[in-house]
């Protein structure tokens, strides 16, 4: 019975909080426009028992997901989303595991307190730190007139309100979860491994390439896919740090839920979005699994 | 048909492969290695033997390179090592944790430091099927190292040092987790491979029956000091001090004031009792504290008074049946336990001493040696 409980809790959980909500945005998805409180159709009618229920079934259909591919716009701020992304977990790769590698060689006493430095960001509400990039990154910004100072460059650079500053913003953001999972597999990373690739005469190169690369991969894949799927639908980031032409999935949800107020649509755009993150989050599923039979 | 014996450390001319010259090692205030004066020599098979601690591995490490002394010079073949990086010393190092690449398959982690050497591929794959033969792990090849008994282990990490036929392998503790029939199996194919390639092996153990079955010398260490280097009869028949008689086998130790004529000593060694006789070639003053290692072995066991030129009587106080021989725990009168040990020729239920038995005890005055420490 015991066993039961505990075993029925996270079910409880997801089915609360993850499954009902999506069944809910499935069903407004699948529904339409309507000048209404709440601004869709058709509404669920108990009075009217079966025949309602039927009623209501009658009334849904995928025109929205149909209208999804009708106008280009979504399919390429999914790509350019999926591009965003991917170039990002690209570039909090290459700046987190340098970090992951420095604290997992660093003197063991010393890392409980880099570890608390690469978690202190989050005890700032994430809106003031994007916001407080807007101020370091805008043409009268701290970085420009740093720039300006020390004469690296005559005129203000334009980052705020372009790509860079979203790449910025997510790579900054993101940083933690890279380094966290990464760090922790090389923290495992026996020592005597690299002094035994180099005993077989390994250069300290090749054995960083032969030794410590493989057997911190599980690491490093956890990593990219924490980074990768938050940040495919990031809405924040490329809102406040990007520009007008900067095309994200997210902010295409948010302008029909709140300027359109078409939540149909909206619902249609994240049940896709939802569909195309199934295939990274089973892949990443299939890495922890592998991990932790390795790890058996 | 006499053979040349090999015993080059007797040679002045020969010069030794591996010299270590006053070397000490100290990790912050802590010194591991203290003072360490050692020529090991080409074609050696060199154990090293000593409590846990007392900077075996640390030694072995420095050969390998991966510490540096702190004082002294270590040389090979007469060129100081200690600019050279550990991959490009001649050097291979079996590590006491194996330190087997857990992504690479056993026969993967074998080839690992041929493939380094860029050997063309059909060579890495004969070598390391001779490897995988000779530790008897060729149905494991494809394995994973976590897939694979902790004895498994350790054949594959000592194939894995041996796949280079290096000019000097560093073994820490090859054998240890291996059942006895396969280590005496490997120990002898070690000396083949020795006796076949002429590699010089540096061998960390902890079972001293190994190091003297496979060692040409023997170096017993404590807290950083070499205690005594010889070959594995005279550590065990003259050992050098208290400490080594007792570390290695089985020893009784008697300690007395020494008496001194000509070479034979008599030691004064308890109130009322009759002065215990031996041979030495040292010199030692009147009422010198001195110490007698027995080996219990060297002690004979009757019911019948012998004669002899020690002879004590006792009580047997407990038995310790080993199987092929037994070890007698003889309670004397003064308080001392002596050990003696005799071979179980019959049956045991025809044994012939059982325990709370008056027994007596002998041993010639050449069985003893007389230690100064
Ligand atoms: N990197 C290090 N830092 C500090 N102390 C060390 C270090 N390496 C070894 N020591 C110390 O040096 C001493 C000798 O260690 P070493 O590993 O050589 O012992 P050992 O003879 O191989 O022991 P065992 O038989 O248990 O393997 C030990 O007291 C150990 O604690
Ligand atoms: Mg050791």
């Amino acid at each position: 019975m015991r066993r039961l409980i505990v075993i029925a809790i996270p079910y409880l959980w997801l089915l609360a909080l993850f499954l009902i909500p999506f069944v809910i945005v499935v069903k407004i998805s699948l529904s339409d426009v309507a000048l209404a409180r709440p601004p869709y159709f058709p509404q669920w009618d108990w009075s009217a028992g079966w025949q309602g229920i039927r009623d209501f079934f009658a009334e849904l259909d995928f025109e929205n997901f149909i209208f999804l591919t009708s106008d280009d716009l979504y399919w390429k701020a999914y790509l350019s989303s999926a591009k965003i992304a991917l170039i990002s977990t690209f570039l909090t790769l290459l700046v987190g595991f340098p970090i992951a590698y420095g604290m997992a060689r660093a003197p063991e006493h010393w890392r409980p307190t880099l570890m608390m430095l690469v978690i202190l960001p989050f005890w700032t509400s994430f809106l003031i730190r994007v916001y407080s990039w807007m101020g370091i990154l805008s043409q009268g910004g701290l970085l420009n007139s740093l720039l300006l100072s020390i004469g690296l460059i005559s005129e203000p650079l334009t980052i705020l309100n372009t790509d860079t500053a979203v790449y910025i913003g997510i790579v900054y953001t993101y940083l933690p979860f890279m380094i966290l999972p990464v760090y922790a597999a090389l923290e495992k990373l026996d020592g005597s491994l690299l002094e035994a690739a180099e005993d077989l005469g390994c250069s300290r190169l090749s054995a960083f390439w032969l030794v410590t690369v493989p057997l911190s991969r599980a690491g490093v894949v956890a990593g990219c896919f924490l980074v990768f799927i938050p940040a495919i639908g990031e809405f924040v980031i490329p809102s406040l740090l990007g520009g007008s032409e900067t095309l994200m999935i997210g902010k295409v949800l948010y302008e029909e839920f709140f300027s359109n107020r078409d939540w149909p649509v909206a619902s249609a755009v994240a049940v896709v979005l939802l569909l195309i993150l199934v295939v990274p989050i089973v892949l990443f599923q299939r890495n922890q699994q592998k991990q932790a039979e390795a790890e058996a | 048909m006499p053979q040349k014996v090999f015993a080059p450390w007797e040679d002045q001319d020969e010069k030794p492969l591996i010299r270590f010259r006053d070397v000490t090692k100290r990790f912050g205030d802590f010194t591991a290695i203290d003072q360490i004066n050692l020529d090991i020599y080409a074609k050696e098979f060199f154990a090293l033997l000593g409590p846990s601690g007392c900077g075996k591995t640390t030694l072995m490490r420095m050969l390998a390179g991966f510490e540096t002394p702190t004082e002294g010079v270590i040389e090979l073949a007469g060129q100081d090592i200690a600019p050279v990086p550990p991959n490009q010393r001649a050097v291979n190092m079996m590590f006491q944790s194996y330190a087997l690449f857990p992504h690479l398959s056993v026969w993967e982690n074998i080839a690992f430091g041929l493939k380094r050497e860029k050997k063309d591929k059909g060579t890495i794959e004969t070598r390391v099927s001779e490897m995988l033969k000779l530790t008897r792990l060729e149905k494991f090849a494809r394995r994973k190292p976590h897939q694979i008994s902790g004895g498994q282990r350790q054949r594959v990490a000592l194939a894995r040092s041996l796949a280079k036929a290096p000019k000097l392998l560093l073994l820490d503790e090859p054998l240890g987790a291996l059942d006895r029939k396969l280590r005496e199996e490997t120990q002898f194919e070690l000396m083949d491979i020795q006796e076949k390639t002429g590699t010089t092996f540096v061998i960390v153990t902890h079972d001293q029956e190994e190091a003297m079955t496979v060692a040409s010398r023997v170096a017993v260490m404590d807290e950083g000091k070499l205690m005594q280097v010889a070959t594995p009869d005279r550590i065990y028949e003259a050992p050098s001090s208290v400490y080594v008689a007792d570390f290695i086998g089985d020893v009784n130790i008697i300690e007395g004031k020494a008496h001194q004529t000509g070479d034979r000593l008599q030691v004064d060694w308890a109130e009322g009792q009759p002065a215990l006789s031996a041979k030495t070639t040292d010199d030692y003053s009147l009422g010198q504290t001195c110490y007698l290692a027995i080996r219990p072995e060297k002690v004979a066991i009757s019911a019948e008074r012998p004669t002899g030129a020690n002879v004590l009587q006792g009580e047997v106080l407990d038995i310790a049946y080993l199987g092929n021989i037994s070890t007698y725990h003889v309670k004397l009168p003064t308080g001392h336990v002596i050990k003696a040990q005799q071979a179980n020729t019959r049956r045991i239920a025809r044994r012939p001493f059982t325990w709370e038995d008056k027994v007596w005890i002998s041993w010639s005055e050449t069985a003893a040696v007389v230690l100064n420490q």
